[in-house]
């Protein structure tokens, strides 16, 4: 992490324990034929470790943005995002993928499992590129996840409940210190949905990490501890 | 490094789910590098038969003298120029047929060498090793050669080999140092096995000592021709344009296998984008992603290379023996039987599998390597892509025509003539995909129900990934008909000219010259011979090229029946009655002589000046050729070797007569043939030349067909994206299969069509310009439609083969695939 | 590649004199000097030497040899020394024409110097001209190197060799009769009978020109000529020899040699300068090595006491250059060396078998 600063002691709050995630005055814009089209301005957010978020607001309000740029998957034009102290705003393309190895578990909409891997190695994919993988840990996913009895099958032949669980397994693997869901329910039907839902809740509370869900489900939303909006790329004040 | 691993385990997991995207692209990969590798190991061999038959005098450094003349010299030059302190050592070659034990006889060339002055270097030095050198010069002496030589002359060791004119050389022995088809003897018993006393051909110069011209000049006036060591031999010269034929259809077949790699690698990238984008967010560097991918390819170097190197060996080995009974047949060159490859030949089938899988899959890595961590799976506007791909391919067609083009009108080389061809070939393959959209979209407009106009509609989407396929089909079907027609034409034009050569009935090789004026006086005198025709020949070198010279005698035999390109009217009267010669097309060619022309012959002990009056084909023949007066022939070259005749006897008597010859002079004849045995020598020598190119061009064929396969298969997953919807408005399955075969037979009917015309082109190209360069004489044009017909079913038939089993898998795919398409919104 | 050469020369000439040189090893004593000699001719005591015939080959003998060696003064100051020698080997009895001729040639050339030897060989298959002997009047030849006399008497004669480092081109002048060694011409070479027959001319003066690594240097000298043929020479426990030939004071000449066997073989010719001989008994010379040097990988006794009890000559000799080894495809010791004691002189020493 070589381009990074690290967040100035003297600007905390010495009675509040540091928060794991605090973002300051974000932006980021995106190029089109047009112009330049700013996405996200001036986004403050912070979120303590192992504290749970809600980030709701309308489609093109830049919540998915927010997202991939506190999930390390973009670099943002300014602004910071202090991530355990450090700041992966601007960090280099291989930092940020070793950050995302390391220290971040993302839940796409999509899946994206690799259709290739079974199961379980999917499951134990991202920890295993990490270093990190702990099978006792990895059982006690898998049998948390009621996953034990598909390990051998591919992901093409699970429902879309199923492959969202594995989803999640893989981004906890790592044991991540924060847990990133992009409309992690968007693909299933309601029950499936609030069963994921619910495993996970209750997987993140069992590891401690921090959880940021991007959602458009208020139903959703209210499971969590916190809930913000954007609003035209910056947090509505509620 | 663990990340690197990881990524390659998911990468490399892809295949497990793809198996037969798997096989094609190793097995592409392999073909490609076998027959490359193949052809290569052919070409090796037969270099290094070559070197080897060089290095026996002068281990590949050494200078070496011949005569100034050509021909052979007095062994009291030998002498003289030792006694002027020039070390040299002499040496004799010549051609012997040595009797099989079971029917027939083959030629050897026999080698007589000194082995006391004989230079270090040589091959024969490396004779010492054997305890047998030490009898070289007692008792009986010794004969040497490679043991397969011995195996293809029937003959064990310490057998005495007898010559056609019955001198029993000395007992054999087998040495791995003896070029193939060559024996070894000691000078002495050379002069007496030629029947060559006291004359040499060559002397080879002491290694460490260098010659200057001057100090020869001194002692042998201008009899003496000076060889630099680096001089090409004759015969990698003479043979340097067939490899190159071999090494041009090398590389064709390559591209062909290529094809298929190409369309492989394309497909596994593209299916395999989504999971480099999770590997992406799931944290893999795109450091390490490279490394992977570079690691993956290596794997398929190694594993493809290694099959397609040992695939090469399988090719050239089966090829090898026809390779070199048409090397024989047409340059006199001898290829040891055993196929013997060194390292760098295996290296260089893996570097090429290497370059290979690199080039073709270099589109599909840029491609992994800039895709962006968060693109989005966008559906790609095909048709915005398409007509794009289509420009491009156009413009590059038109290129690559006009390279052609240009290839033509600027050069006249080998090298040029197959560029010519190669890039007219290339132009047309790219234009291919054009030609069929432009079909596909005619077809369209033309289209009245709604299923007709999806069947042109969704054709023009499937050519993108069909093109490939479709192009090396176009390749190697053009090939076919372009070679098969320049082929079948040559057939024909050889086989007329052979019997207008062939118009005596009898033809015969006496031992000894004094044996052939006995039996030329014999012959004078039978009834049933109407004429006996001296056909004496000599040897000379004209600008440095190896001349035949032929006697001819004034009969109807020739007025009559020899055929000649070009003439003077009055030729059968001036050839007998001036100084004038027939020379070949060959001949002609390659000094640019033309009618009328004076040439300088040098002869046995002079310069004859003599004109040109007539031009005549010596089809398959690499030396050029003199045709002229007997009596001037025994007059200019007294080195001339008078033991062949031709008879002329009626048809009836042509067996009494043969059988009468044997009876009387048994092996003072040493060889005894009617014309139709000539005939069956020469149209088996021609056959066997080409056996080579019709199996590079069957195996293209195959490789065509495999690729055109690969592509369907790969793709008939992909096509059920395409199929789904027109299958949920109600179209039958068992419909849409025959939909999408017809489709294939369409495209491959195309590409045939084109084929043809292009096959044509290929076969004028040959004729006109690699012929011409390569052999030095040029056929007429013939084209045969029948084989055009051939092919046009042979290109159905492979479409068919190809495209049967993904439409039989479409007609019997479950609806729950189909259904999927649309459960998982692609 | 040097040395598959030589093997092959090595391995195509076996029975040869060659081998006699080749090692000290060899079973038969010089290879094939002491096997047998089916078909050939053997010397013979009392059969006359006769002039000019016998300056010619003896095609019925397996082996001869021509063999020249001169004590020289350059211009320069310097002393050298010139070797130039033809063997004849028949490798059958029955010989034919041309390329059927069965008697190869090897002739070796030498020049030695204080500072250095060289040396070098020539190869050549008899019958075609390359190499080979005429009689009356003398000629010897391989390739460019000749011997050869002026006329049928041998008043004057010729010796010259070219190799690429060095050449020389010498004018003989015979000053006395030839000399018949041994008994009239028949020399003992064991006590089991076997000998050859042997000539020598002791009495050559030498100029001419000797280049060295192409510096020209005017020479004049003396040489000794030795003509020896025999099918048998040789017993078969014998190894090798050493070689005498030395210019005496006075004019006077003496030859002396030693074949080492089981028992060492002793003789030797005192020649007084009108080509009188006289023969010396085994127990009338003591030849006694001083001091080797280590040549061409071999131990060689390069100095000698050497005495000649009657003629009270007691002499210590030395090489011009101890490492005057002829390194050809048989090697062997052979150079120019001086002695002092009861008598100052020159000659040549070569020694064989070590």
């Amino acid at each position: 992490m070589t381009a990074s600063t690290v967040e100035d002691a003297s600007t905390l709050d010495a009675r509040t324990p540091a928060p794991l995630l605090r973002v300051v005055n974000l932006q980021k814009s995106y190029a089109t034929p047009q112009g330049p089209l700013p996405v996200l301005h001036g986004v403050d957010l912070s979120l303590a470790a192992g504290a749970t978020l809600a980030l709701m607001g309308e489609s093109g309000s830049g919540k998915s943005t927010l997202l991939h740029l506190v999930g390390a998957l973009d670099h943002a034009d300014g602004g910071n995002i202090f991530l355990d102290g450090v700041d992966i705003a601007r960090l280099s393309e291989n930092d940020r993928a070793a950050l995302r190895r390391q220290t971040i578990g993302v839940v796409f909409q999509q899946f994206n499992l690799i259709a290739s891997l079974t199961v379980a190695e999917n499951l134990a994919f991202q920890a295993r590129l990490a270093g990190r993988l702990d099978p006792a840990w990895q059982a006690r996913l898998t049998h948390r996840l009621g996953l034990e009895a598909l390990v051998a099958r591919y992901p093409e032949q699970l429902s879309g409940g199923q492959q969202q669980r594995v989803a999640v397994g893989r981004a906890l693997a790592v044991r991540p210190k924060l847990l990133l869901a992009d409309e992690p329910t968007g693909n299933l039907d309601e029950a499936a949905g609030d069963a994921v839902m619910a495993l996970t809740l209750e997987l993140v509370a069992e590891t401690g990490c921090a959880f940021l869900m991007v959602t458009h489900s208020a139903r959703l939303a209210a499971r969590l501890q916190r809930r913000e909006t954007l609003e035209a790329g910056a947090l509505a004040r509620s | 490094m663990r990340q690197t691993l990881w990524t390659l385990a998911a990468l490399l997991s892809h295949w497990r789910r793809h198996p037969a995207n798997l096989a094609t692209l190793v097995l592409g990969l392999a073909i490609a590098t076998a027959l490359w590798s193949g052809v290569q190991a052919l070409n090796a061999q037969a270099r290094k038969s070559y070197d080897s038959a060089a290095a026996v005098f002068t281990g590949g450094t050494a200078q070496t003298l011949v005569a100034a003349r050509g021909g052979l010299f007095s062994q009291e030059l030998f002498v003289r120029l030792r006694r002027a302190g020039v070390k040299v050592s002499p040496a004799l070659e010549g051609v012997a047929r040595i009797g099989k034990n079971d029917a027939g006889e083959k030629n050897v060339r026999l080698i007589g060498v000194e082995p006391l002055t004989l230079p270090r270097a040589s091959t024969l030095a490396a004779l010492s090793e054997t305890k047998e050198a030490t009898n070289i010069l007692t008792g009986a002496g010794r004969s040497f050669a490679a043991p397969q030589t011995l195996h293809d002359l029937g003959l064990a060791e310490g057998a005495r080999a007898k010559t056609e004119r019955g001198f029993a050389l000395p007992p054999l022995v087998a040495t791995e140092d003896a070029p193939p088809g060559a024996v070894i003897v000691d000078i002495g018993v050379a002069q007496k096995a030629l029947d060559k006393p006291q004359r040499l051909s060559r002397l080879i110069v002491a290694g460490d000592a260098r010659v200057e011209a001057a100090q020869i000049a001194a002692v042998a006036g201008d009899e003496m021709r000076l060889v630099e060591a680096d001089e090409e031999s004759d015969l990698s010269r003479l043979t340097d344009s067939f490899h190159l034929n071999l090494t041009a259809f090398g590389l064709l077949a390559f591209l062909v296998g290529f094809f298929i790699v190409n369309a492989s690698f394309g497909l596994a990238f593209e299916q395999r984008l989504p999971m480099v984008r999770t590997l992406r967010a799931l944290g893999v560097s795109a450091r390490a992603l490279v490394a992977a991918i570079g690691v993956e390819l290596l794997a398929f170097t190694l594993v493809a290379g290694g099959l397609g190197v040992l695939g090469g060996y399988l090719i050239a080995a089966a090829l090898l023996p026809d390779v070199a009974a048409s090397l024989e047949g047409l340059y006199g060159a001898q290829l040891s039987g055993r196929l013997s490859l060194d390292a760098s030949w295996w290296l260089s089938g893996f570097a090429m599998a290497g370059a290979g899988a690199l080039l073709a899959a270099g589109s599909g890595v840029t491609k992994t390597l800039r895709l962006p961590v968060l693109s989005v799976a966008r559906p790609i506007a095909w048709r915005e892509a398409h007509q794009r791909y289509l420009k491009r391919q156009g413009a590059l067609a038109a290129l690559a025509l006009l390279g052609s083009a240009i290839a033509y009108r600027l050069a006249d080389g080998l090298v040029s003539g197959f560029m010519v061809i190669a890039l007219a070939l290339l132009g047309a393959a790219l234009l291919l995909p054009v030609a069929l959209a432009a079909t596909l979209r005619l077809g369209e407009s033309l289209a009245r129900g709604p299923l007709s106009r999806w069947f042109f509609a969704d054709g023009r989407q499937e050519i993108a990934g069909l093109s490939l396929a479709l192009m090396a089909l176009l390749l190697a079907l053009s090939t076919n008909i372009g070679v098969g027609g320049m082929v079948e034409g040559f057939r024909q034009t050889f086989l007329h000219w052979l019997d207008e050569r062939l118009a005596a009935e009898v033809y015969y090789e006496a031992a000894t010259p004094k044996d052939a004026r006995e039996i030329e006086d014999w012959a004078k005198g039978d009834p049933r011979i109407s004429a006996v025709l001296p056909i004496w020949r000599a040897r000379t070198r004209i600008s440095d090229w190896p001349v035949e010279i032929v006697g001819m005698t004034r009969h109807e035999t020739y007025s009559a029946h020899f055929t000649l390109l070009e003439a003077r009217p009055d030729v059968w009267r001036a050839l007998f009655e001036e100084d004038v010669v027939l020379v070949s097309e060959q001949l002609a060619r390659r000094l640019k002589l033309s009618l009328g022309d004076a040439l300088d012959i040098p002869a046995t002990s002079d310069v004859w000046r003599a004109r040109i009056v007539g031009i005549f084909p010596d089809y398959g023949n690499p030396k050029g050729q003199l045709r002229f007066d007997h009596a001037k022939l025994a007059q200019h070259f007294s080195d001339a070797s008078g033991v062949h005749y031709a008879l002329r006897v009626a048809p009836a008597d042509v067996a009494s007569v043969m059988e009468e010859l044997q009876r009387r002079y048994g092996a003072r004849i040493a060889r005894l043939i009617d014309n139709s045995g000539v005939k069956k020598i020469s149209t088996e020598i021609f056959e066997r030349t080409f056996t080579v190119t019709t199996a590079l061009n069957t195996l293209m064929l195959i490789v065509s067909a495999i690729a055109l396969f690969a592509s369907l298969l790969t793709l008939s997953s992909l096509r059920i994206a395409h199929i789904a919807p027109v299958w949920a408005v109600g179209v039958a399955r068992k419909r849409l299969a025959g939909l999408e075969l017809a489709r294939i037979l369409l495209f491959s009917a195309g590409a045939a069509t084109l084929a043809i015309p292009l096959g044509v082109f290929v076969t004028w190209g040959l004729v006109a310009i690699v012929n011409v360069v390569a052999f030095g004489w040029r056929l007429p044009m013939q084209v045969f439609p029948a084989q055009w017909a051939q092919v046009f079913i042979v290109a159905l038939v492979t479409a068919l083969v190809a495209a049967i089993v993904p439409a039989l898998r479409l007609a019997r795919s479950a609806p729950v695939d189909l259904l999927k398409v649309f459960a998982n919104e692609r | 590649m040097k040395g598959k050469a030589l093997a092959l020369h090595l391995t195509l000439l076996p029975a040869i004199l060659l081998a006699l040189f080749a090692g000290a090893a060899c079973a038969q004593g010089f290879g094939g000097l002491g096997s047998d000699a089916p078909g050939f001719e053997t010397p013979k005591p009392g059969a006359p030497v006769l002039f000019p015939k016998d300056h010619g080959a003896h095609e019925a003998f397996r082996t001869e040899w021509w063999y020249v060696t001169a004590n020289l003064k350059g211009a320069d100051g310097e002393s050298y020394g010139v070797q130039w020698t033809l063997f004849r080997h028949a490798l059958e009895p029955k010989s034919g024409a041309g390329w059927d001729d069965r008697n190869i040639f090897m002739a070796h050339a030498a020049a030695t110097s204080a500072k250095e030897h060289l040396f070098a060989q020539a190869l050549a298959r008899g019958g075609v001209g390359q190499a080979g002997v005429e009689s009356a009047p003398f000629k010897a030849w391989i390739d460019d190197w000749r011997f050869e006399a002026s006329d049928n008497g041998f008043t004057k004669a010729r010796i010259s060799a070219k190799d690429a480092r060095f050449s020389y081109d010498l004018t003989l002048t015979r000053d006395a009769p030839f000399v018949l060694q041994g008994e009239a011409g028949f020399s003992r070479k064991a006590e089991t009978g076997q000998a050859s027959h042997y000539y020598s001319q002791p009495f050559f003066t030498v100029d001419g020109t000797l280049v060295l690594h192409g510096r020209a240097v005017k020479v004049a000298g003396r040489a000794w000529m030795d003509r020896e043929w025999s099918s048998q020479p040789l017993a078969p426990d014998q190894k090798g020899w050493d070689w005498f030939s030395l210019h005496l004071s006075g004019g006077e000449k003496l030859m002396l040699f030693r074949l080492r066997g089981a028992r060492d073989y002793l003789s030797g010719n005192w020649i007084a300068p009108d080509g009188a001989t006289r023969l010396l008994a085994p127990g009338d010379i003591a030849l006694e090595p001083l001091s080797q040097s280590a040549v061409g990988g071999h131990y060689i006794p390069t100095r000698w006491r050497v005495q000649v009890k009657s003629r009270s000559l007691d002499i210590v000799t030395a090489p011009l250059n101890p490492a005057s080894w002829n390194g050809g495809t048989s090697a062997y010791w052979e150079g120019p060396i001086s002695f002092s004691g009861s008598q100052n002189g020159e000659g040549y020493l070569e020694m064989t078998g070590y």
